[in-house]
């Protein structure tokens, strides 16, 4: 019933106590309490996909959860998929084919094309395209994400190599 | 936009979740897919909101007559569960069509039939199947029947103090989800919901009024031509920013004749 409580969450792979407002939304907290701001805030209602973190291993809309909503949970950043080496075919992949665009959605598309890369299967442009809908902003196009994603995803073991 | 300031409460049981509902202000927060932007807009002030988040409400049990599923089960879980996929297809496929699937994670099918956004896939859904709902409060439970469940723009039969633990769906024989949008994962233009048993149809449209409408009309009809003709005596859609009334019917009308074929019995 308390108007700040106190969380502990692991945040790529560190432990970390906070106390947070209630109405602090998750990738507030990452970006002001824990200096992470590879995390994007676009639109605030969850339809810019720009904040895109994983929580527990599945990826969830950053302003569309409370911070206390991820007291005991595992919370894995941009900045810890990049630490990690876990994203650097995706990033590889992404300066290839300059698959920027403006580059504000790019943690976002990553953390979200990582999520079906780490399926282990191919998956067609259309897959693709449907996986990334949630992380369309203003730009159009995206046609150089998906080459992006779709190399990466050939170059990936277990997957197959294409063209 | 950031929400307004409210207080929290995690509910350890549904009996504290109970207890907590009396509070002046309070709000049960599920999976939050709609909560937390209408907060982040204000369009919602709470005082309290209660995060029923870790009650076991998300089992998926098979019943005889069909499933009985939790509240808290969320669209992923629906979309890939086997048991969904088997008993209840006309539910796994509307799950693919709400929204993205980083919020596919989080939102539920409680929080989603709750809310009764009459846009919602889930509404539909189980209205076509006339599933049963079960309410639960600090007192009793009640079953309610998804066609008296809807009572009019995000207004339902839900009372103070009661919460939405669980929907039990029948079988159907046949069934199938269609859904226009102008991108993936957008609010649906229009939408469809069909279920049949022998020769005996239910077909729900959402997007087509204040709530999920059940095409009754329509229904009855045994000549697609027919059953297009009577979709008008059915259906005043809204129209919305890109789309006219007569649009809407024009392309609940090209729905009805996509889904038409499954819905008929073989002949």
């Amino acid at each position: 019933m308390e108007h700040a409580l106190d969380i502990t969450l692991t945040v790529n792979g560190t432990q970390v106590t906070r106390r947070v407002a209630p109405r602090v939304h998750l990738v507030d907290f990452l970006r002001d309490e824990l200096g992470l701001t590879g995390s994007h805030i676009g639109c605030e209602h969850g339809v810019c996909g720009a904040c895109t973190v994983r929580v527990n291993g599945e990826i969830v809309r950053g302003c569309l959860m409370l911070a206390v909503q991820a007291d005991g949970c595992r919370v894995e950043t941009v900045e810890g998929l990049s630490d990690s080496r876990e994203l650097a075919r995706l990033q590889q992949a992404f300066h290839e084919h300059n698959a920027l665009q403006c580059g504000f959605c790019t943690p976002g598309m990553l953390m979200a094309a990582q999520d079906l890369l780490s399926r282990k299967a191919t998956f067609t442009r259309e897959q693709i395209r449907e996986h990334i809908s949630g992380n369309y902003c203003r730009c159009t196009g995206y046609q150089a994400i998906v080459d992006a994603i779709e190399e990466a995803m050939g170059a990936d073991e277990g997957g197959h190599a294409h063209g | 936009m950031k929400a307004p300031s409210f207080a929290y409460a995690k509910a350890r049981s549904l009996a504290e979740a109970f207890a907590l509902l009396e509070r002046p202000g309070a709000r049960i927060l599920a999976g939050g897919q709609s909560l937390i932007p209408s907060l982040n807009m204000r369009l919602a002030a709470p005082e309290l909101l209660i995060d029923i988040g870790a009650l076991p409400l998300r089992q998926i049990l098979t019943t005889q007559s069909g499933l009985r599923i939790g509240a808290l089960a969320t669209h992923a879980e629906l979309e890939k569960s086997r048991e969904v996929g088997e008993r209840v297809p006309l539910l796994a496929e509307a799950a693919k069509h709400v929204a993205h699937p980083a919020i596919r994670n989080r939102g539920t099918l409680g929080g989603s039939l709750a809310l009764a956004d009459p846009a919602a896939e889930y509404p539909a859904v189980v209205l076509a199947l006339n599933a049963t709902l079960i309410l639960q409060s600090a007192k009793a439970e009640r079953k309610v029947a998804a066609q008296d469940f809807f009572k009019g723009l995000f207004e339902t039969d839900l009372r103070p103090g009661e919460i939405l633990a669980a929907v039990e769906f029948p079988r159907a024989e046949r069934s199938v989800f269609l859904e226009l949008a102008r991108r993936r994962g957008d609010y649906a233009i229009i939408g469809l919901a069909g279920a049949a048993n022998g020769s005996g149809k239910r077909i729900a449209f959402l997007g087509a009024g204040a709530t999920p409408v059940l095409a009754l009309n329509a229904s009855r009809e045994s000549e697609l031509a027919q059953a297009q003709k009577a979709l008008e005596r059915d259906l005043q859609p809204p129209a919305d920013l890109y789309h006219s009334s007569a649009t809407k019917l024009h392309l609940a009308r090209v729905l009805l004749s996509r889904a038409w074929n499954t819905l008929s019995t073989s002949r």
